[in-house]
This record gives structure tokens, sequence and C-alpha cells, in this order.
């Protein structure tokens, strides 16, 4: 029988004692005793969270597919774990074994938010594994970062010992046959991190160096190690038809976020969203088969016992076979108790028919993402999603019997103005508005209109890059201000608003554009008790504050400012294929309202074409025109 | 059709609260291509229900589910299937159809026929009963003595009020070791010769064995309308102990000191009195 890491009473007194015994569903099991590799893969939050990632179960599986590997999981302890694995000097294991993580060949992190970087240190001191990459010794494990952030990786370079930039499915075997080279050659942990160097996408923070300007800003950033590269590229699967997918997905005994299978139908996205960092980096939009995915649900549904299929990608309705799939979805489990759920679906009679097959019309709610109050803002942030769109989907959906609308906004995007925040209520409003134009007998009951707004971040890698971020208090004042217009409205009581918390985004944005300098404000907040930051309930804003202060440097200078064109960016190491020209005319077009083309209207020559595949390829597709690329007409 | 499934569970399944336990089997019968009855509606789900769930931090030998399937084949095949589904810490013993109710009367419902259950709990190695009590002899001696006394009354919490009970009536069996639990118990069965149905299909015990060697049988009161639980009983005698010993030199009931574990649960013939296992009734 399995050994637990934990005592009885340690599991008996923690809550949810099943985040840390693994044992679940399509665990791996191997004998440890035989493996020439020992992998840990990390998501730093906690368990029912980290579960649901698929991005993880990709990886657990490519891995565990070589024989002399042993890939197993780890997740952040939940604070009441925490505590009294500090009180007793208890290690942090790995769920599969139970033995502890500072004996593995390597330790993987995944970098989904910018707000779990308190719990990779937790993770670090746990497992008793120095946190610092430059204390490590021959005896600690490899800690690799990978995942969204790794597009920004400055603010925790100095925690990792290298990061892999891209998507996961095509270096692992060439990194870990490296590795066990290194190890039968008694080769040492700096010999293999130059090897890694040198493969393509991997980046070793130790081999460079940056030098500031008086300002604060970068002066330059170059390799101090002949092995390691100027220029990161960073990885790219082209053939999502036949790469791997997880068919026999972990099931957790508790109740993960994502309690369903969940089959990824393409990566990447068209539409090109100037604030929407996965749609510029996962470029070039790329299909998977029809057949594959058909195939892919049969056996992950008969693998893990699931009642529930979600589709997954940033723009379900793009999937030019979306139709048949889901209807095949339908056809063959929907008789089966199965349920299906899609998000990221936009609103026309195709999805009307699908939502009333699969779900509770009564009790759903429609989703739109507007994204800005004003049709102005909308072609600033290129959202093709117009008011007459939202309206007549709406109305659609309100004759089919929806009376739930649940509708997303941001505030604080640029050149956001007063009009544009008002502009938000009064969207809302005229969403009631035309509930109401229906005759009583025929409509059910009261509309409920929910807009909600998040805080906008300006991220690396998107045509907002350069801009200016709005502060905390200027966040507050916005809601607070929109507060005031949706009480203006006539249907108010038909709506009920909600904003995120302000404070936790300011942070968010200096994490996201922050350089190395923010690894010790960051080191410095965990010592100061700063961990989960991303429930409101353990974010202590003050201690943030103070560990900037005590290293002399602003959150206004990461957030408040606007970056000059030829200022040099922390993450400018990395070559996502996406060009830093592209991204500035985006800018500039931003800022002169105009929309661009989303890819399968025509190609903007972004860069990423010479990848070879993907919708860069797609018939029909018109070659990019003057007029696109050309700054000064239109 | 309905059938009753027995099953064990065991190891660090023990941390798997009755919610997720239900969620698991759920999913499991559907990996097992098991043809279950739904409940209709726009959020079916599978008809089941369990007989009595278990805390967290206890195993069993006796766990009882029943569920409404639309089809099945021979329950040897049910057993073999769904066990080829399951992870460590959960074994199908049986799959027992059971009959139609009869005509004009109501659906029998697991948890309404639960009456009794035995109980194996035994000291975990690393801890100690008390300062006096260091053997199985210790313990038998004082655990016989607490109940030798006229009454046990425990102040027992119910949503409304704290209330005096007697809890003595309702430990119907109890035994130092093996032989002696199976000897007593043979009196207390309906069919004393073929516990759990026919003796070579009957499993392993798959209870924890401790090297102190400290355990107790029990046989007690369980279900609806009169429910004890074997770590209340520890608490009385504990209590008892610090009551004769003096308060400051004995300890207090530990709970993480001791494993209980289920043997058997049982209903009541309403005729004899007597006990039958839940997979020994037709319906």
């Amino acid at each position: 029988m399995r050994k637990l890491a934990l005592s009885d009473e340690i599991l008996l007194t923690v809550e949810k004692p099943a985040r840390y015994i693994g044992g679940e569903v399509n665990m791996q099991v191997k004998d440890p005793a035989k493996m020439d590799i020992r992998f840990c893969m990390c998501f730093p939050d906690v368990y029912e969270i980290g579960m649901s990632h698929l991005g993880i179960q990709i990886l657990y599986d490519i891995i565990n597919r070589r024989e002399d590997t042993y890939c197993e999981r780890v997740y952040s302890p939940w604070v009441d774990l925490d505590k009294l694995m500090r009180e007793r000097n208890i290690p942090l294991f790995a769920l599969e074994s139970q033995d502890p993580v500072r004996e593995f060949d390597f330790l993987g992190i995944t970098l989904q938010y910018e707000m779990c970087y308190t719990n990779i240190l937790q993770v670090l001191e746990l497992s008793q594994i120095p946190i610092y990459a430059k204390d490590r010794t021959e005896a600690d494990p490899i800690v690799i970062g990978g995942g969204p952030c790794s597009y920004n990786p400055e603010p925790i370079a100095d925690f990792f010992d290298f990061f892999y930039i891209g998507e996961g499915e095509t270096a692992y075997d060439q990194l870990l046959d490296t590795y066990k080279e290194c190890k039968k050659a008694g080769k040492s942990r700096k010999e293999y991190l130059e090897m890694v160097a040198q493969v393509e996408g991997m980046y070793v923070p130790a081999f460079y160096d940056v030098v500031y300007k008086e300002d604060g800003t970068i002066e330059s950033y170059t390799p101090n190690n002949p092995h390691a590269p100027e220029k990161v590229m960073k990885q790219v699967e082209m053939n999502l038809s036949e790469a791997f997918y997880p068919t026999r997905p972990i099931v957790p005994f508790i109740k993960a976020i994502q309690d369903r299978v969940v089959l990824e139908i393409q990566r990447g996205c068209i539409r090109g969203c100037r604030f929407c960092q996965a749609g510029m980096i996962y470029r070039p939009t790329r299909e998977r088969e029809l057949e594959y995915l058909k195939k892919c649900a049969y056996e992950m549904l008969q693998s893990t016992g699931h009642e529930e299929i979600s589709l997954s990608s940033l723009s379900s309705s793009d999937y030019s076979k979306l139709q048949e799939l889901v209807y095949f979805l339908i056809d063959e489990f929907g008789s089966k108790g199965v349920n299906i759920s899609l998000p990221s679906l936009r609103i026309d009679a195709f999805a009307l028919d699908v939502m009333s097959k699969v779900q509770d019309i009564r009790k759903s709610s429609l989703t739109f993402a507007p994204e800005a109050g004003t049709q102005r803002l909308r072609d600033v942030i290129n959202k093709g999603l117009t008011e007459e769109m939202i309206l007549g989907g709406a109305m659609k959906a309100f004759q089919s019997g929806w009376n739930q609308v649940k509708l997303y906004f941001m505030l604080g995007l640029p050149t956001e103005t007063d009009e544009d925040i008002e502009g938000i209520a009064i969207l809302s409003d005229r969403i009631a508005r035309e509930y109401y134009t229906i005759p009583k007998e025929e409509r059910n009951g009261k509309v409920s209109v929910n807009p909600s707004t998040s805080f906008f971040v300006p991220k690396p890698f998107t045509p907002f890059q350069w801009c200016k971020m709005e502060t905390g208090e200027g966040f507050i004042r916005k809601a607070h201000f929109l507060r005031e217009k949706m009480n203006g409205q006539l249907n108010r009581k038909s709506i009920k608003y909600r904003w995120h918390e302000a404070k936790l985004t300011e942070l968010e944005g200096v994490l996201a554009r922050g350089d190395r300098k923010v690894s010790k404000v960051i080191y410095d907040a965990y010592k100061a008790g700063c961990l989960y930051d991303s429930w409101s309930e353990f974010f202590y804003y003050d201690r943030w504050v103070k560990a900037f202060e005590e290293n002399g440097l602003s959150i206004e200078f990461y957030n408040c400012r606007e970056r000059s064109e030829d200022e040099v960016f922390p993450w400018d190491f990395i070559d996502t294929g996406v060009t830093k020209e592209f991204l500035l005319r985006e800018y500039k077009r931003a800022k002169g309202e105009r929309v661009t083309p989303n890819c399968r209207q025509a190609c903007v020559n972004c860069g990423v074409k010479h990848f070879g595949g993907g919708v860069c390829y797609e018939k029909d597709i018109e070659e990019p025109k003057e007029a696109d690329t050309d700054e000064g007409k239109n | 059709m309905k059938a009753r499934i027995k099953f064990q569970k065991y190891g660090s399944m023990k941390f798997i609260g009755h919610l997720d336990v239900m969620r698991y089997f759920q999913k499991a019968f559907r990996r097992a291509n098991f043809d279950n009855e739904y409940s209709k509606g726009f959020s079916p789900h599978q008809i089941m229900s369990f007989a009595a769930p278990l805390g967290v931090g206890l195993t069993s030998d006796a766990e009882y589910l029943d569920v409404s399937l639309l089809s099945s084949d021979e329950p040897s095949t049910m057993v073999e299937q769904l066990n080829a589904v399951l992870t460590e810490g959960f074994h199908i013993v049986e799959f027992h159809p059971l009959l139609e109710p009869e005509f004009n009367t109501k659906v029998v419902t697991a948890m309404s026929l639960v009456a009794s259950a035995d109980y194996l709990v035994s000291l975990k190695d690393g801890y100690q009963v008390s300062d006096s009590i260091r053997t199985q002899e210790d313990f038998k001696k004082a655990f016989q003595s607490f109940f030798d006394k006229q009454e046990i009354v425990i102040g027992k919490k119910t949503k409304k009020s704290e209330k005096e009970v007697d809890i003595k009536p309702m430990v119907t069996l109890f035994a130092f070791d093996e032989k002696e639990y199976r000897e007593k118990l043979k009196a207390t069965l309906l069919y004393p010769e073929s516990p759990g149905g026919a003796a070579a299909k009957k499993p392993q015990s798959v209870a924890d064995v401790y090297e102190n060697g400290i355990k107790l049988y029990l046989q007690i009161d369980t279900g609806s309308s009169a429910n004890l639980k074997p770590e209340l009983v520890m608490e009385a005698f504990y209590e008892e102990q610090a009551a004769s010993v003096g308060a400051d030199l004995e300890p207090s009931f530990e709970k993480f000191a001791w494993q209980v574990h289920r043997l058997e649960t049982y209903t009541r013939d309403p005729e004899t009195g007597k006990l039958a296992n839940l997979n020994q009734v037709p319906r």
C-alpha cells in the first residue's frame, strides 16, 4: 500500500486532506528506483486550481511517456499545512511517490499568472531548496519555469535555473536526454545549463548581464556566457493534429475548478485584440483536426468518467469545424448524461441552438465581452464586436427565453475618457431596454444584466506594452464614476454592476512588466508573509508597498510611465515571432482608432509566417497590402 | 433494476469524505460502462444512495451503495468490471441484485435498513492508551471494569441541545481478539453460519494492523433510530479513567490515536431481533 508523507494527525487536522495524498484515477505509477530522471511538475497554487490546468496534464503525459523518467506533481500547500510544515520542518513532497521534492532532478514550475509569484518561493522554501538559483548546489534540483508569464521572466529570473519559453510539446525530450548524458559523464550543473542555453527556446538568466541607465530603464542586455544566444526564440508546436494529447487526464477526488474533460480545439487566436497577450504569443493560430478531436473526446470521457466536456480555445467560434464538432458531441454523448460546455462562443443562431440543447435556459446566462463601452474605444483595442451585434445577439436570445446577460468590460484602457466609461452604463441599459420591447406576455419575467469590470493591465508582447497604466486610485475613481452612471440609468434595477480589486491589479502591472530589480521586492514581500496574493483574504497591499520602498523602487516607475519607442524592455531578448515593429504599428493604429483585420480576412504581416503553418497558410487570405503596413495611410 | 454494491474502503482513501466518495463512484460507473439510470431534467444525475456514510478517517470492510441500473450482467462480471476501473483504496466485494419492491409497498432505502454495525478500534503505533495502560491485557481489564458499570451516561450533542444518554444498551457486543469476536458474533446473527454469504467468497479484511496489539471489537447501534459512534464509546472510557485515577494523571481521548474500522453493517430482522448483513436481504 502507498505510504504517505504526512501523518494521520496532520491529514485529519488540515482542510481537504485529499490535496496531499495523490492516488487519483489515472495517476502515473512507476518505481522511482528504476528511473534515471525524476521530474516534479509544480503549479504554484492550491491543488484544486492547479489540477484544473490543461498544460500540466499535457506535460505530465509527455514526460511520463519516457521509460527512464518519472514525472510527478506538487502544488502549493494551503496555509494551514504550510504552517504545520514549517513548525515541524517537514519537507514538501511530490504527490505520486510522496518523496521530498528536493531529491528530484528537476522541479518544473508553471507560471500562469503573476500573482502566484510568492507561492513559487513558498514551494522552493518548503522543499528546502535554496530560493535563489545562485545558492543552489549540485545536490539541488534544476528549477525550470515555463508558461505564459515566462514571456517576461525577469521579475523572477533570480529564482530559476532556466526558463522554457514557448510551448512544452517540443523540447523536453532533448532537455532530458541531455541531462542524462551529463549525469553519466559526471558534468556539473553549470555545464548542463550551458548545454541547455544552446537549445532553442531556453533562457538561462545567470548567463545574461543587465546594465541600467540612471533613470532605471535598461541600457543593455548582454550574454556573459559564450553558450548563451542573444535572442531566445519561442518554442512552437506546429503540428497540433499529431501532437500528443493526454487522453487519460488525472481525476481528482475533490472537486477541482475544472471538474470536466477539457478538449483544446485550437491554439492561438486570429482576432488580434490589442490588449490580449495570449492572442499575440500563441500565434500563429493552429487548429486541431476534427477526427482527432472526436477520438480524443471519446477516449477522455471513457478514461475519466467525467460527466462534462468543455471545449477550450481563445475564441471557439473561430474554429472552422465547430458546428460539426459540437453536434457530434451532442449526438454521441448527450444521451449519456454528458454535459457540454462551450466558453468563448460568439452569440449567433448556431450558439443559441446549441445552448438551448445543452443548458437549462432558465438557469444559464448569456455572456458578451465587449471590453469597452463605446465603439470608439472598441476600435482602439481592436475588439471587433459592435453594439449592433451585441443587441442583435441579446434580442435573439431573449426571444428564445433567456433573461440573464453577463457583460465583461475593462476600465483604464488606453485613451479612455469619461464618455467611454459612461458608455458601459448606457450599453448595459440598452440591453435591458431591448428586452422590454418584447410584449409583456411573451417575455420571461424580469431581465438581469450583470456588467463587471476588470482593470486593464498592459502586458509584454502586446501593442499596449508601451502604455501608461492607470493608478490604483484612478481605477477606484473610475469604478465609482461608473457605478454612479449605472445608477442613473432607466433600468438601473435590472443592472447589477461589479468590479475587481484595484490594488491587486496595480501589483499585477508591476510584476507583468517588471525587470530583475523586482526579484528582491518579491522575495522581501514573501518574507514579510505575502502568500496566495490572488486570494483577497491573504492579500496584504501594505507589505508589498513596504517592500518596494525598502528596495528603493516605485510602483509608478513600472506602471505609470508611457515608455518611449526606443526603450529596451526587460523581455526584448525573447523572440515570439511577432515583431516589435508590428506591435508598434498596431499601437499607432490604436491611437488613430483604426481597426486591423483578423488573420482570416487579411495578413497584416505580424511576423509569424516563418513558423511555416497554421492560419498563415490557409487559402484565400489576402497578402499583406501596403495600406495595412504603411503608417501614413488608412 | 436495483442492486446493492458492497465495497471496502482503506488506506489513504480514509481521507476522502462521503460526498467525494459519491462523486468517485459516479465517475467509476461511467468508466466501467455501467448502464445507470439517470434522474430526469437538465442536470441528470445517477440514481444512487449510500447505506451509512463513513466518517473521514475511518476505514471499512462493509460499505453499501444502492444503484439503479437499466440493465446489468452476471454479478461476478459486474464486480470485475467495476474493480477494473477503481484505484487503490476501493475494492468491490459483491454485486447483490435486489428484488423489486412488493406490490403496494414503498421502496426501502439502504439507509433506512441500517440498524447496527461492527467496528474494530485499534490503537495506532506510536501512541499509548495512558501511562498505566501499556498492554492489551491492561486495556482489556480497564475496559471490562468500565463496562461493568450500571450505566454509561454521556452528554450527547444534538442540533438543538445537549442531553444525557445511557449508551450501555447501545453496545451489543465487545471483544478483545478476533476469535472471541467471532464467537460472540454468532449469537447476534440471523444467519450465523454464512457470514457475508458463502465462506469462500469472504474477502480478506482491509483493516490496518498495528504492532502494539491494543484493540477492541464493538457492535453498536447504528442508523436512524439509534446511532452511536465508536469514538463516543472510547471518549466515555477515557472520561471514566480520568474520573477514577485522577484527571491530571490520565490523558484524555485523543482522536488521532485510534483507528476505527467498520467490519460489517447490519439490518435487524423485525421478528427475531437478530442481525443480517445488508447484502443478505432480498430488497
